[in-house]
Formats: C-alpha cells, structure tokens, sequence
C-alpha cells in the first residue's frame, strides 16, 4: 500500500508541476495576479507530494519490502540500516526520485523565502523550475519507476554493490545533487530574465546566493566522491578524469565562473549577457552530466541499446531544454541593455580573465569527454582520451588562473593599478620564489611541476592574505582598529579570502603528493620489513575475520619511523556474499603531514601476499582544501546582503527607481 | 529585433553536439586499431562472475597458452548476437575464451550465462569497469587475441560474425598457436 501511495503522490506532483509551468508564465504574460499567485501554493505542494513519495520509497528498503522491484535489486534483509537508507539513491530509479525531491525542494525555497523577489520574476521563475519538474518526472513515471511491484516476492534482495556500501558514499549522491540541481535555480532566474528582457543588479543578487548554495554542495559532493575513490578503489589516486568524474567536474567549473561573473552584474552592471549564458550553460552541463552517467553513452556507445526509451527521453528533454534555453537566449540577448564600460585592467577584467580560464577548461574537459564519441562519429576512428590530456591541457589553464587569482582582488573596480598591486604583491612574490627553490632543491631533478606548484600555492595563499591584511590595514594601523576593522568586514569579504585559501590549500596537497610520494608494490611475506618514505613497514601477517555482512582477508602492517613504533595498519580484502563481489579496502593513517596507506591482495599461495604501500606527503590537503573552500561559500552565504529581507532590497529599488515593474 | 552571431553561437555549436549525440546512440561498432597492440595486457587481477569459481587476472593471461578476450554484459544486445559463436568456439576447442564481464549487475551476468550457456574458461567481473579502462574498451563486446606471453594481437570492437571468426580470429590464433615468436596482428 505504501508504494501505491508513493507512487500517486508523485503522478499527483506531476500535475501541480505541470499547471505550475503555465498558469504562472501566463499570468506574468497578461499581468493576472491570481494566476500568477499559483505559483507558490502549487511549488510548496509539489514538494511535500515529492517528499511523500521518497519517504515512502525509503519505508520499502526500512522494513525491506521485497515485493517492490527496486528494493529487491538493490537492498538485503542483512544490510546495515545506513545502507538500506542509502540504498534509496544507490540505483538509477532511486536517484532520479531524489533529484526531482530536491529539484521541488528548490521551487518550494523560491515561494518560501521568494517573498521580497519582484512578483512577475518570482512566478516566471517558477513555472520554469516546474517545467524542468515535468520532463524529470515524466522521466521517471514513464521509464524509470521505482515503485514497480514484484510478484510472487522474493524471499530475500539482491543486495546493494558492496563499492557503495560505504559512508563517504552514501552521502556522496544527495550532496552531489542538491549542487548539480542546485544550478536550475540560477537556470530559472535566467530563463525568466530573458523573458522579461532585463537583468540588473537586483536580478543577480538574487541569482549568486542560489548559484553559491549549489556551488558549496557541489564542492563537497566533488570532494567526497575523490575522496571515496582514494580509499575505496585502493590505486591511491584520488582523480581520474573519468567520465562520471569529469561530468560533475564541468558544472562545477561553469558554475565556478558564474559565481564570478555574476558579482560584476551585481557590483557594476556589467557581463549581463554573458552572465545569463553562464547560467544557462552551467545547468546544461548538470544535465548533460546526468544524461552521461545515467545513459552510459561514454563509457560504452551500446549500453543504450539495453534500455532505448531511457536514452532517447533524456536527450529529447535534454534537446528541448538546453536547446530551446539557447535559442531564447539567441533571440533575446540583443535586447540585453549594454552595463558599465570598464577597463581592461581592473577588477571587472580580472573576473573576465577569471571566466575565460574557467570557461576554456570546461570547455577543454567537455572536449575531451565527448571527443572520442565526435571522432567516432565523423571518421570511425576511435581513441580513448585519458589522463595524459587533461594534465596536458589543464595545468597550463590553472596556473594562469591561479596567478591572476593573487592580484585580481587587489585591484580596484572600473579602473585598476597593476603596477600597485604588483607592488603589494611583492612579499608573497619574495615567498613564492623561496618556496619554488626548496621544492626545486627537495627534488633535485627536472620536473618542474613541483617548484611551480609550490610556488603557486605560496604565491596564492600569501596574496590572499596580503588583501585580507589591507582590507583591515593591519600593521599600518594600531591592532586594535585593524581588529575592529576585521570584525566590520562583510563575511562576504571573509568568504572570499577563506575560499581563496583553500584553492592553494588543494594546489599545495595536489603538488606535494604527486611529487613526493613514495610507493611500494610487491609480494611481502611476514615479518619482512620495507622501506617507504621516512617509514618502515614490518607486515605481520593476514587472517580471515568476520563483519557484519562480509567476510575478509585482513592484512596487520607495524609502521616504524627511525625504530620507533608509529602505527598499525589494517588493510582489508572483503569478500561480499550478497551480491557477490570483492572490495579493497585501503588501510589509511591519514596526519596533516602525510598519508600512509596500505593495501593487501590475495595471497601467493605460499604464504606471501601482494602488497601496496604508499606514504604521500600532504594529501590531505587536497580535501581540506576542498573543505575550506566549501566554508569560504557558506560564510560568503551567510552575509548579510543575502538575507531574507534584508535592507538590500530596498537599498535595490531605490537605486533603480526608474525602472518600472514590467507586467 | 536583430540576431547577432556571437548570441547564435551557443545554440548553433549545441544544435551540432546534440547531432552527434544522438548519432552516438546508433553508432556501429567497428574494427578499430588499438594502441594497446602489440602490448602487454594491463595489469589487472578481477573475481569471477558470481557463480563461477576462476577469477581472472594477468597472470592468467601470461601463462603460455593463446586465449580470447572477451567483453561483455548482459546489458548489450549485440553480445547476445555473437554469443552463439563463442559456444561454438568453446565446443570445437579452438582457442581458450575468457570473459571480461564489463560494468555489469553480477546476478543479470550469472543470469546472462546460465540462460545463453556459458563459453568462458575464467571469467572477470568488472562492475565498476576500472579494468575496463585500462583495456580501453570502447563500446561492448569486443573481443582480444592474446599470445601465449600475454600481447594483444588483436582486439575486434563490436560483435564477431562468422566470417569475422572464420577470417580473422581462428587464422589470427592458429599462426599464433603454431609459431610462438609470430609477431602477426590483426
């Protein structure tokens, strides 16, 4: 009964998205206000139907019942309760329940906190976040339902894939999604600007809050899901430009550049256009990522042929909607009034240099993506394009970006200074270089990627600082007023400095752990002893033991440093029954310094095992970076400006007061 | 209102993408050099569909004896379609048939085999497809040729018709099988 109840509650979400896309559109279009007042009541509703529907999906895999299809694939009586929950979006029909919950999550924010929002904007916004509603649950009401009943039931499921089966994953997919979803809101806001053929600096701070809420989910989504690669596949690497990778990697960098961009339409009217073709192209990629992972077109062209309805429906909505989006943009975009002139050098141009960067490396990610498929098409050749490309291309593209990122703050609205702020810059200029010559005299040999890396991240996080330290003019000013002065600044100020931080937090963890990392492969037998790094590893043997729903192989490593007794690591070979399937499971000792790491595999039959042995300076940083960034975003998001009924608005409309309110 | 081409841009370049996104879809697989020819097979070392108790891995590859490659997932239609010339294959003890069970639920694999029959000496169950990178497949199926100190000699993208097998695969193994040293490909 409960999934019957799912299930018509989501039917019934479809008909409110479906009224919500028009009536408010047409309202807006002839100035109704009743049918505009739809909107609102409608996107609450859809939410709470949602809600009803996901709660009851996850009531099936809490009290596992078999006779509903989804849980029988992807659930087992014996699973722990955290992976029954997280079970409910471990499958495609799941997932695609928890994007629309989370899509509706968002329309019910914009008629909840939307208050102070112009009326006409609030209901277009609306209808079209309730259009991008209908396509995902047609989607999947028609080919992806995942209240399909079984009968006669099953006895017991079939279990959820033991590589899911894992806490940084479970929570991987919801953030991942409130980010990817997150960028329809930043969607809506353009949609609707282009219907009504106006953007102004209202319209973009209304627009950044949103695009930074998605931004700081999809940041950690990102972070979590490299980090569970790190620890769960057991290579030791943490990045591999997979395709399932690279297509949350691309909205995140659209998305990063339109952070960026929008705060020149707010601040300076300016990048209108532009900006609105940020917005639409980032939600485009959150789709087109969607359509990759759930289509599998990537990694194999003929997994389609399993399921053509599914394939099809997605990129025909896909078509329609990034399609059709452009199109209105193409028509609508001339009547865009031009903003603010300004000069190259300035900070508007450090953003635009800010976006060219982020926009070429999507770009180039999106290339190297889709080129095997494009070359596949054209010539019949067929490549695969792996990590040697994107390292080919990307680095070149980051540290540009990177280099710019210490001055652009520096540099003043309309009209900068880049000789003062060079001038400014010439400590952490002093610092780079002293840090680029310890790396370069650390590693002796040629490769330059690690004195440039080092120097990068000197060169950011003192610059960072440097801006930080003038915006409070520490040290010119007794401490006491820079204190005060600390304690007046906007947190969108402190968010920016915090984030800024954190880019060269994850620059120095990327650099130092692919340079200095030391890796040890072979058969051990007990008690032998090797050599990794500073480290000494005894391996002291391995043995079946027992866990909740597995059995495994666990390796038992003594780690030394100079005689002295460190750590034991623990690494683990899992053995799933249900479904079949083994997992590695990387022993870690993760410090702020560096990472040990242990692997165990089968043994050799005589009384050896395969062993992998890792010990990577300063990894870590690569996630808190991750984190900080994420931190910098929040503490940005929670300024005041951005606050519901904030003065903002008012300050807003005075500014604007010749502008009248269309419709 | 005036159209400017840097505002038709955007949608003009998707028009195009989405073309080739959908003739993606409906691509014929085909025979494709690889660079992996004439090179070692990657390192890999994979448990057994579910069901079946020979893993697979390099080592096994390596091992003296001249063997196919094959991936597949129940997933694929077109692997339907070769299989009844694998079993064949397998019947008339031609050559050694692995199977590289590629980014496939393991019950539909089990499945998979037990309705159609099951051609593979060892089998390797790859369901997050990590190894299948590695191999660089493409599209499913596609099948290897490996000599007996584990090359590739050949790898065949998309389904094996009779004539693929009669022409290419059975010549191909032969000359391998008869001359260790043979540095033919296909």
């Amino acid at each position: 009964m409960i999934p019957e109840i799912g299930h018509y509650a989501l039917v019934l979400a479809l008909i409110l998205a479906l009224v919500q896309t028009f009536m408010p559109l047409v309202g807006a279009a002839r100035g109704q206000v009743s049918w505009m007042a739809v909107g609102e009541p409608a996107a609450i509703a859809q939410f709470l139907l949602c809600l009803v529907s996901f709660a009851s999906l996850t009531w099936a895999y809490l009290v596992s019942d078999f006779s509903v299809l989804n849980v029988v694939n992807n659930s087992h009586s014996l699973k722990p309760l955290i992976y029954k929950i997280s079970g409910v979006w471990g499958n495609h029909e799941g997932s695609m329940l928890l994007w629309v919950l989370i899509l509706t999550l968002f329309g019910a924010a914009v008629a909840v906190f939307g208050g102070n929002l112009p009326r006409a904007l609030r209901a277009r916004v609306l209808s079209v976040q309730a259009g991008i509603g209908v396509g995902f649950m047609l989607f999947t009401l028609l080919t992806s339902n995942p209240f399909e009943r079984l009968n006669p039931a099953p006895v017991d499921g079939q279990g959820l894939n033991p590589l899911l089966q894992d806490p940084g994953l479970a929570f991987h997919p919801p953030m991942l999604y409130l980010g990817y979803v997150g960028f329809s809101m930043a969607f809506s806001f353009a949609i609707a600007a282009l219907i009504e053929g106006r953007v102004d600096p209202a319209w973009a701070r209304w627009v950044r809050p949103w695009t930074l809420t998605a931004w700081c989910f999809l940041t950690g989504g990102i972070a979590l899901g490299s980090w569970w690669a790190y620890y769960e596949l057991g290579w030791g690497g943490w990045w591999f430009w997979d395709p399932v990778e690279n297509a949350s990697f691309m909205p995140w960098l659209a998305g990063t550049a339109l952070l960026h961009s929008a705060i020149v339409v707010e601040k300076r009217d300016a990048l209108k256009s532009w900006t609105i073709l940020l917005a639409i192209l980032t939600f485009s990629l959150s789709l087109l990522g969607t359509f990759i992972v759930r289509s599998g077109v990537l990694n194999s062209v003929h997994s389609f042929a399993s399921d053509p309805a599914r394939g099809v429906f997605i990129l025909g909505f896909l078509i329609f909607v990034v399609g059709g989006s452009l199109l209105l943009y193409a028509i609508r975009a001339p009547s865009l009034k031009l903003g603010g002139l300004f000069q190259p050098m300035s900070r508007e141009g450090a953003l635009v240099l800010n976006n060219l960067l982020l926009a070429t490396a999507c770009g180039t990610v999106l290339v190297g993506t889709l080129y095997p498929l494009l070359l596949d098409a054209v010539t019949g050749e067929k490549v695969s394009v792996g990590p040697p490309f994107f390292n080919a291309v990307f680095i070149p593209l980051m540290v540009p970006l990177i280099g710019a990122l210490a001055v652009g703050p520096l540099l003043a609205w309309k009209r900068g200074d880049l000789a003062g702020a060079l001038q400014r810059l010439k400590f952490a200029a002093a610092f780079a270089l002293l840090l680029a010559a310890i790396a370069f005299w650390l590693e002796g040999k040629a490769p330059l990627l690690a004195p440039l890396g080092m120097a990068l991240f000197g060169w950011l996080v003192l610059g960072a600082l440097i801006e930080w330290t003038e915006r409070i003019r520490l040290f010119r000013v007794p401490l006491a007023e820079s204190f005060a002065r600390a304690r007046g600044l906007p947190r969108a100020a402190w968010g920016m400095t915090v984030a800024h931080l954190g880019v060269g937090l994850v620059v120095l963890g990327i650099t130092a752990s692919e340079t200095w990392q030391t890796e040890k492969l072979g058969i051990m037998r007990p008690a032998e002893r090797v050599t990794v790094g500073p480290y000494e590893f005894v391996f002291e043997g391995a043995r079946q033991v027992a866990g909740p729903n597995y059995t495994a192989l666990r390796g038992r490593f003594r780690v030394e440093r100079g005689g002295e007794f460190v750590t034991y690591l623990h690494p683990e070979q899992r053995r799933y029954p249900v479904p079949p399937m083994e997992t590695t499971e990387a022993a870690i000792r993760p410090t702020i310094f560096s990472d040990l790491y242990a692997v165990i595999g089968e043994s050799d039959g005589k009384g050896g095992h395969a062993t992998r042995l890792y010990h990577k300076p300063l990894v870590s940083w690569i996630w808190i970076g991750s984190l900080v960034m994420m931190a910098g975003g929040f503490l940005s998001l929670s300024d005041r400006r951005y606050r519901v009924g904030a003065p903002v608005r008012r300050r807003g409309a005075a500014a604007q007061p010749a502008l009248p309110q269309k419709a | 209102m005036k159209l400017r081409p840097h505002h038709i841009a955007p949608v003009a370049i998707f028009a195009i993408v989405a073309v080739f996104l959908y003739w993606g879809l409906y691509l014929n697989p085909r025979q494709i050099p690889t660079a992996l020819k004439s090179k070692p097979v990657p390192e890999f070392e994979l448990p057994p569909v579910q069901g079946r108790s020979l893993g697979l891995s390099s080592e096994h590859l390596r091992a003296g004896e001249v063997t196919l490659v094959n991936v597949f997932a129940s997933w694929c239609v077109p692997c339907r379609i070769e299989h009844p010339l694998l079993m064949e294959l397998h019947a008339k003890e031609e050559v050694t048939i692995h199977g590289l069970n590629y980014k496939d639920p393991p019950r539909q694999a089990a499945a998979f085999l037990d309705e159609l029959g099951d051609p593979y000496s060892r089998t390797g169950a790859d369901p997050t497809g990590r190894v299948g990178i590695d191999w660089g497949v493409y599209g499913v199926p596609e099948t290897f040729v490996v000599t007996r100190d584990g090359r590739i000699a050949c790898k065949h993208i998309g389904p094996l018709t009779p004539n693929d097998v009669r022409d290419k695969i059975v010549p191909l193994v032969r000359a391998l099988k008869a001359d260790p040293k043979q540095e033919k490909t296909c």
